[in-house]
């Protein structure tokens, strides 16, 4: 086992920890604004954890998982983000 | 074990050490706007020192241009989501006013 992969079983445990956390968020959340933030929080840490592994293991399999997923990470918070903006607008008129 | 594979080594621990942070700042931050404050640094830094260890150990110009563009899509849109997590959180009052030491946009969201 090279000394590569002892630092990236290290960086693979804090990357786990990380989305961990983040999920737990997922799940207490008090509002809908956490639980969009915590998503987001676990998909940048998956696309790091997909870099990552790529970078040890030296291929660019997955690279255009990771061009898909910065093209599209910004659909499903400014969706929840403007429904939640607008159902407060009309809440408070 | 030469000075590259050290460099990618430490690169891809620094992106490590970001998305544990961003986690656990998410976890135990007081309400929305703090936790964005955390959750935004493996969005942009963390994942931009991987992808630089992705071109020191992958150097060619196809991997070099996709990551490129990579980034500038992720520079484009994160800060997109942030911005309008953290309005939507505003003007919804899923922020705790005691924690804010300034508020500059109360004012004009109080003029509409």
């Amino acid at each position: 086992m090279s000394m590569l992969q002892v630092l990236g079983l290290v960086a693979g445990v804090m990357f786990g920890i990380g989305a961990i956390a983040a999920i737990v968020r997922i799940v207490r959340g008090p509002t809908m604004l956490d639980r969009a933030l915590a998503t987001d929080v676990v998909l940048a840490i998956a696309m790091c954890a997909l870099a990552a592994e790529m970078a040890i293991n030296r291929h660019t399999d997955t690279l255009v998982v990771l061009l898909v997923l910065a093209l599209f990470a910004i659909v499903g918070s400014i969706a929840i983000a403007r429904f939640i903006g607008k159902e407060d607008e009309h809440g408070r008129r | 074990m030469d000075v590259g594979e050290l460099l990618v080594g430490a690169l891809i621990l620094l992106s490590g050490f970001l998305s544990m942070a961003a986690g656990i700042g998410a976890l135990r931050f007081p309400d929305v706007l703090s936790r964005l404050h955390a959750a935004t640094k493996p969005q942009v830094l963390g994942l931009a020192v991987v992808l630089l260890s992705i071109v020191l150990r992958v150097p060619s110009w196809g991997v070099v241009s996709t990551i490129v563009l990579i980034m500038t899509f992720q520079l484009l849109t994160q800060p997109m989501t942030a911005h309008m997590l953290g309005r939507a959180s505003y003007r919804s009052d899923s922020l705790r006013r005691d924690l804010l030491i300034r508020d500059d946009l109360g004012r004009d969201v109080d003029e509409r």
